[in-house]
């Protein structure tokens, strides 16, 4: 009786150095990729963190006293002469500009983007994935040039003005180009196939026959659709919109060559803060800022389709 | 209503016009010399059904049985509405179904596949039909407790349709179909993915809600078995076309076309010559021997002279050797399977059936192979067949 306890004893602790032994190895087989990710991720971070909180250097970069100037300068401004603040909404305005061209950009990669992924996914399987490289091959060619492509399409001169000239629908060119129109344009030609694949993933398995079930159960089409088709191809929709609205929040590109100085983003202040205008702690801060409104606007959404199942679903 | 249909047949023979009332009432379904074309003008035009009609009854357990590809889940299509007939007509209770689209026409469907929305629980399910016919909130919510229980499924209202196992997802698909109370459901193949004992279960479940709701029922099966146990009515088809309509009985014992007689259970099916015939009943000369009465199938005005006549192997049984006026021959075959046997005797002309024996009180085995029988029939056991 007492052998065996004091086996299974001399059993169990073996076991325990074996498992110790296996959290070793295990760690030890990760701290590479653990490492990389401090390096190219918490390091940065820290580092644009640091800047936001010191003071600007004449000549760029930083001068090493604490201050938190950087953040008040986003909503008040400093007189000139004596120093005083007053409130601005400068910063705020591009802030709001940012992020309403962002929901533009999203909501029209959402209204292009759906149907798209809805007829390939409807289409026979060989001709899904010819469909399919086509949406990817603006991907071949640098943004930048895409962008200049589009500025050609826009301008007083472009396809679209000269074509409506010529049929005669207008006499004068419209100015398309250096408006939030364009950047929102811009942004959803630039963005569009992070809405497509996605979507289309989420239909790809999609059972065409419980369209018919809905029909058999009296739906009409559009019920059909917001009853049946929308709810299934959800968690696409919800990571396309996640992929769009992200990096258009934060797009540099799109708003400088389309938008003219009018319709500046926030990518575009922040560049100007660690350019022309030598501001990095400011620039450091509104980075910063804009992670945080990212971040706060992804946990709400997560709080709220996570109750109901929204993203795990599927 | 019900009392002015009673007078009416009562007084069939005077009032015609008050019979045609009648028959609108109570056919369900009607379809008039319906043909469907699938690619119509393409190279690949496939006739799926051929100049079909047929009326069935209200609150009526009717059944479509035939082979695979024989036209049964398109017959299903068209009355729903998924699909528009090429040619002819389709009426549901007296009224045109042509133009209607599925969402309009209260016909509901249990489809082979279930097609149950895997977005949604099993009472969200539910409710969508009635949700779609702007039932209040109260309504529905009664109703789907209605159906639910049954299809004695209360206690999995709140799952996901992907958490069910097979025979609850059919019950849920029953449900959804039931729930908005249609006028006719339509049922497509929708015990094929059972296995045996839970189709059995199933098959016993549908009669009785058939029974409950009064809803007529359609039913498509390539299972002969299942058609004969649940069927008010059976519709035979083949290749597009119908080839018998009748009650289970009629359907087995009195199979008018050859394809019906050979499609449904074991059958023996004897060459002959038709001699004579009256309204009903023929007498034919079987290529065997000996002259049979037979019945005669509906049509029977232009028959060959040379006829197929069929009889069950239950209906035949063996005798000593030369009882006057039967067929003698030598048994070939001996099967044996408790209750009975069935034995295969092979004549003169070298034609076989096969006769379904009972098994004796006394447990022997009364016939060895090679033994020269003759066999006994009763009347009325022999049909003619058209092709
Ligand atoms: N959409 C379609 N296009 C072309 N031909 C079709 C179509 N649907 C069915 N058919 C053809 O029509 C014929 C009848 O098909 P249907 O589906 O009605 O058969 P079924 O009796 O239901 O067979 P099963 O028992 O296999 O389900 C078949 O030959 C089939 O190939
Ligand atoms: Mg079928």
């Amino acid at each position: 009786m007492t052998d065996l306890t004091v086996n299974n004893q001399t059993l169990s602790s073996s076991v325990q150095t074996q498992e110790q032994r296996q959290q070793k190895v295990r760690r030890l087989l990760l701290a590479p990729s653990l490492i990389t990710i401090l390096i190219i991720g918490v390091l940065p971070l820290s580092v644009v963190l640091v800047y936001s909180f010191l003071e600007p250097g004449a000549f760029g970069g930083v001068k090493w006293n604490f201050s938190t100037n950087a953040y008040v300068q986003l909503f008040f401004e400093a007189d000139i002469f004596d120093g005083s603040l007053s409130f601005t909404t400068a910063y705020l305005e591009i802030f709001w500009r940012s992020i309403s061209l962002a929901v533009m950009a999203t909501l029209g990669c959402v209204l292009v983007g759906f149907p798209t992924a809805y007829f390939i996914a409807t289409q026979p399987p060989e001709r899904r994935n010819i469909f399919l490289f086509l949406i990817t091959i603006p991907f071949w060619t640098n943004l930048l040039i895409r962008t200049y492509a589009m500025l050609l399409i826009l301008r007083d001169e472009g396809v679209i003005n000269i074509g409506l000239q010529n049929i005669g629908i207008i006499d004068q060119a419209i100015p398309l180009l250096y408006t939030e129109f364009a950047v929102s344009l811009g942004l959803i030609y630039s963005f569009l196939p992070f809405m497509v694949l996605p979507i289309y993933s989420s239909m790809e398995k999609f059972d065409f026959r419980l369209l018919e079930a809905g029909f058999d159960l009296y739906a009409n089409r559009l019920k059909v659709l917001w009853r049946i088709i929308i709810p299934i191809a959800k968690p696409g929709i919800a990571a396309g919109c996640i992929l769009v609205f992200i990096p258009s929040l934060g797009a540099y590109i799109t708003p400088e060559v389309l938008g003219g100085g009018k319709s500046m983003m926030i990518g575009n202040l922040i560049y100007s803060q660690f350019g022309a205008a030598r501001n990095w702690p400011f620039g450091a801060a509104i980075a910063l800022i804009l992670m945080a409104v990212v971040l706060i606007s992804l946990m709400v959404y997560m709080r709220r389709t996570g109750d109901k199942g929204g993203l795990s679903h599927g | 209503m019900e009392q002015a249909i009673k007078i009416d047949t009562d007084n069939q023979q005077e009032n015609s016009a008050a019979i045609k009332i009648e028959k609108k009432i109570t056919a369900a379904i009607d379809i008039k010399n319906t043909t469907k074309v699938y690619g119509e003008n393409t190279a690949s035009a496939m006739v799926a059904l051929d100049e079909v009609s047929l009326t069935i009854n209200d609150n009526e357990f009717f059944t479509l049985l035939g082979p695979s590809g024989c036209g049964k889940t398109t017959l299903l299509r068209l009355i729903a509405g998924f699909e528009q007939p090429t040619k002819g007509e389709i009426m549901l209770f007296g009224s045109h179904l042509e133009g209607l689209p599925p969402h309009k026409r209260s016909v509901n469907t249990v489809f082979q596949q279930y097609s149950l929305f895997p977005h949604m629980t099993v009472a969200q399910n539910i409710a969508f039909g009635l949700e779609m016919l702007g039932k209040s909130k109260g309504e529905v919510n009664r109703s789907v407790s209605e159906v639910l229980a049954l299809v004695q499924m209360e206690h999995l209202a709140q799952r996901k349709t992907d958490q069910l196992s097979g025979g609850q997802q059919q019950r849920v698909a029953l449900a959804r179909a039931l729930a908005p109370h249609p006028k006719v459901l339509l049922l497509d193949e929708p015990l094929s993915a059972l296995d045996f004992k839970l189709r059995k279960e199933m098959q016993i479940e549908l009669k009785r809600l058939q029974n409950e709701t009064g809803i007529t029922f359609i039913f498509v099966t390539h299972d002969q078995e299942e058609a004969l146990t649940m069927s008010d009515r059976i519709a035979v088809l083949q290749d597009g076309h119908i080839m018998q309509v009748g009650t289970p009985h009629e359907i087995y014992n009195h199979p008018t076309r050859r394809f019906v007689a050979d499609f449904i259970g074991d059958i023996n099916i004897l060459e002959g010559e038709l001699i004579d015939k009256d309204k009903t009943h023929g007498k034919v000369k079987l290529a065997c021997g000996i002259e049979v009465e037979a019945s005669l199938p509906a049509q029977s005005e232009n028959l060959n002279k040379k006829v197929s006549v069929a009889v069950r192997p239950e209906q035949l049984s063996i005798g000593q050797v030369n009882e006057a006026g039967h067929l003698t021959g030598v048994i070939s075959n001996l099967i044996y399977f408790g209750s009975g046997s069935h034995i295969d005797v092979t004549f003169d002309n070298g034609e076989r059936v096969t006769v379904r024996q009972q098994s004796n009180n006394n447990g022997k085995q009364d016939f060895l192979i090679n033994d020269a029988v003759s066999i006994c029939f009763s009347a009325d056991s022999f049909q003619i067949l058209t092709d």
